[in-house]
């Protein structure tokens, strides 16, 4: 018996092996794929001025709305759905489940409006009329009135009040003072519904935030987390480059170099919130606080530095993100074949100018490997941020024209910390749900854009060190 | 023709002298040991002027070893120590006074696979130009020509001396190393086995060279190769573990060497 026999069994493994890891790459693609579409649907679709619906009741009760989705009813059989009905101050409840056996007919009738309000939240019914100056404006009268007032900015609008009449016949009234944009989504065209989803998406990204972060845009949490990046990015990659040119070029190559190594390589994985409570008890405490009292004693005990913000929370990650920056620019530094090391001191370069003028520019692309890392992690680390100096609404930017125009010492938004706020800390869960979708489809393209500026900038460096001088 | 030489062949001397005047490099008991371990023992040998020295022998001999021991390389490595010493121009390049990276400038060196850096072919012909002192563009100009048509290399590239050096041919690149290294005119080249990476037609290139560099400046070649260090040489060295076995004049020691131990290397009977 030839210890070969089992040729057929053998042959077989081999033609299988490839499809194995081929699923293992279909899987992970898949995966991926199906968390950006979730968070493009989700989040984009948010912003699309949808259809309301009017449906009448079995009871003969009406209803407006705009329906959400639908669930199995909890106890008996058949599906209930969630409409979106607003009107908070008349019926106490923007969201109204209605078993679909008691639905007995749905329309979409076009002089249906929704109006976006403060207080109360937006508002679902019908325009019965504008009152302005004792005239009173009707009907198509009174819609192109209102639009054209919405359109101006809030300090020229005319002092005016809008009867307005929900669908179920209660009316009200209420000033224009209050409103801030007015569709009827039924409507309008196509070309209208995109007009209003890119100016939604646009007051998204510009605005901040209203009404407990449960609406408006999310600007000042963009502006927090690529600020932060930005500084991160400018501490740590000196620090890190510089740590990793004494360890690959300076260093005697021993066992304590090995350990140190080691350490570095498991700093990396070093669970975020720790680095955040050293951030807590070294950065502010420690350091803050002392800055205080030797600068700001004037002020205390309100702290100046001696709180969270924008220097320390960038600090803390910069710490973070540290051995992911020494690792990278390390492997980039032993690649570089002695020969060019030999070949500059070999022409009278001292190890300096052999640094500075070959090894060093041959690293850059090693070196934004790291820093694309880097930005990578702290992007999106919220953890950490929490302990440091992230704020869930932040009085002021970090950068204004006020001297010295950045103020490190301040708190900030930030856009991981914003998503798990809107998610877990709103009145109306609901309405936070798209606002989730929407904040976390934003943080991964923020974290994209980040890297691909820096690809693009290591692409560049090895192009000019390749082909092109 | 030399007179200390015809004297040293004719008393059939075990070493090759020649008088001060004649001498670029002269090693002198010169020993070197890596991490402990003896390389090279006890050497004494003098280079002559305006001359192509070749030294042969089987890998790990220490040839390599003492052509970056006369460029004083091995002081980026903390495990060699040495004894002994290497005068250039009857000065000790191991006295503290020595400036090294002048020493360096002085003794040029190029390695077995062409190292040219990531930059362009100007930019490698400048690059030691740029570590010594500011030139005026046209001098250094003049300099960079001067350098590349020394490595007959300077037809080839003129037109395309701001594209990247990594886009040259392995002799190409060999040849610009020889023209980086000319810019700052050197007194000594060592040249570490310079074609054993290319073919035979670059290699070929690099012999004729190195025969036209002698009216310059003095040569040393490592090599493996017999027939190159036949072609090429004046005189020839056989190192054998860490030993200067013979040294003398390439005609003699390859025609008619001293010694059996010579004489089986060279014929291949000894690897």
């Amino acid at each position: 018996m030839s210890r070969f026999s089992d040729t057929p069994r053998r042959r077989l493994m081999d033609a299988l092996w490839p499809w194995l890891c081929a699923a293992s790459v279909a899987l992970s693609l898949l995966m991926l794929a199906a968390l950006l579409a979730l968070l493009v649907v989700r989040g984009l679709g948010h912003f699309w001025p949808a259809t309301l619906e009017e449906i009448t009741l079995r009871s003969g009760d009406s209803v407006a709305g705009q329906p959400t989705r639908e669930a199995p009813l909890p106890q008996a059989d058949g599906f209930e759905r969630l409409y979106f009905t607003a009107n908070r101050d008349i019926d106490g409840a923007s969201w109204r489940w209605v078993n679909l056996d008691d639905i007995a007919s749905r329309s979409t009738p076009s002089d249906l409006i929704r109006l976006e309000r403060n207080p109360w939240g937006d508002f679902i019914g019908r325009l019965a009329g504008v009152e302005t100056g004792g005239q009173l404006l009707r009907e198509d009268q009174a819609w192109r009135y209102l639009t054209q007032a919405l359109a101006l900015p809030q300090a020229e609008r005319p002092d005016a009040e809008l009867l307005l009449v929900t669908s179920d016949g209660q009316t009200l009234r209420q000033p224009l003072s209050n409103f801030s944009q007015a569709l009827a989504p039924n409507a309008m065209s196509w070309w209208q519904k995109i007009h209003t989803w890119s100016r939604n998406v646009w007051q998204f990204l510009s605005q901040g935030p209203r009404a407990a972060n449960t609406g408006g845009g999310v600007w000042p949490a963009i502006f927090g987390t690529v600020l932060m990046v930005i500084l991160m990015s400018v501490i740590v990659t000196p620090f890190g480059v510089l740590a990793a040119i004494y360890l690959n070029e300076i260093a005697h190559q021993n066992r304590l170099t090995r350990l140190v190594r080691i350490g570095v390589r498991n700093l990396a994985g070093v669970p975020s919130i720790v680095y955040g409570v050293f951030g807590l008890g070294v950065f502010v405490y420690g350091i803050g606080g002392t800055l205080d009292s030797w600068f700001f004693s004037d002020t205390l005990p309100s702290p100046t530095f001696g709180t969270g913000g924008l220097l320390w929370a960038s600090l803390t990650l910069a710490l973070l993100t540290l051995p992911v920056v020494i690792v990278a620019t390390e492997e980039g530094l032993a690649r570089i074949p002695d020969a060019q090391r030999e070949g500059a001191v070999a022409l009278g370069a001292t190890r300096l100018e052999m640094l500075v003028r070959i090894v060093l520019p041959m690293a850059i692309p090693a070196m934004l490997t790291g820093v694309i890392l880097a930005v990578a992690r702290a992007a999106g680390e919220v953890a950490p941020l929490m302990l440091v100096g992230v704020a869930k609404l932040a009085p002021q930017m970090p950068v204004d024209g006020e001297f010295p125009y950045l103020h490190l010492e301040r708190k900030f938004m930030h856009l991981g910390y914003h998503l798990f706020d809107t998610a877990f800390h709103g009145e109306d869960v609901q309405a936070a749900i798209p606002l989730v979708y929407a904040t976390a489809l934003l943080l991964v393209l923020i974290v994209l854009v980040l890297n691909l500026t820096a690809i693009f900038l290591r692409h560049y460096f090895r192009r000019q060190r390749g082909s092109e001088c | 023709m030399l007179a200390s030489l015809d004297s040293a062949t004719a008393s059939q001397a075990p070493v090759t002298h020649f008088s001060s005047e004649h001498c670029a490099l002269s090693i002198d008991q010169f020993n070197l040991t890596y991490a402990g371990k003896s390389a090279l023992r006890d050497l004494t040998l003098s280079v002559p002027r305006h001359r192509v020295t070749a030294f042969i022998g089987p890998s790990g001999c220490g040839k390599s070893t003492l052509l970056r021991a006369i460029n004083r390389l091995h002081d980026l490595n903390e495990s060699v120590a040495h004894s002994g010493h290497i005068q250039l121009e009857g000065q000790d390049i191991y006295a503290p006074q020595m400036n090294v990276t002048e020493l360096r400038r002085r003794v040029g060196m190029v390695f077995q696979t062409p190292n040219p850096f990531p930059m362009s072919i100007y930019e490698n012909v400048a690059f030691g130009l740029r570590l010594q002192h500011r030139l005026p563009k046209r001098q250094r100009d003049d300099i960079i020509e001067w350098a590349l048509t020394s490595a007959a290399l300077w037809d080839e590239v003129k037109d395309r001396l701001h594209r990247s050096a990594w886009q040259l041919s392995g002799g190409q690149q060999q040849r610009l190393v020889i023209a980086r290294t000319l810019a700052v005119q050197p007194d000594v080249l060592l040249l570490d086995e310079p074609a054993s990476a290319l073919d035979p037609i670059s290699t070929l290139k690099i012999e004729e060279l190195i025969r036209n560099l002698k009216s310059q400046l003095t040569l040393v070649l490592v090599t493996h190769n017999m027939q190159q260090a036949a072609r090429v040489s004046d005189y020839t060295a056989f190192l054998h573990n860490g030993e200067l076995v013979e040294y003398g004049p390439t005609d003699q020691v390859f025609t008619n060497p001293r010694l059996q131990r010579t004489e089986n290397y060279i014929t291949g009977r000894m690897t």
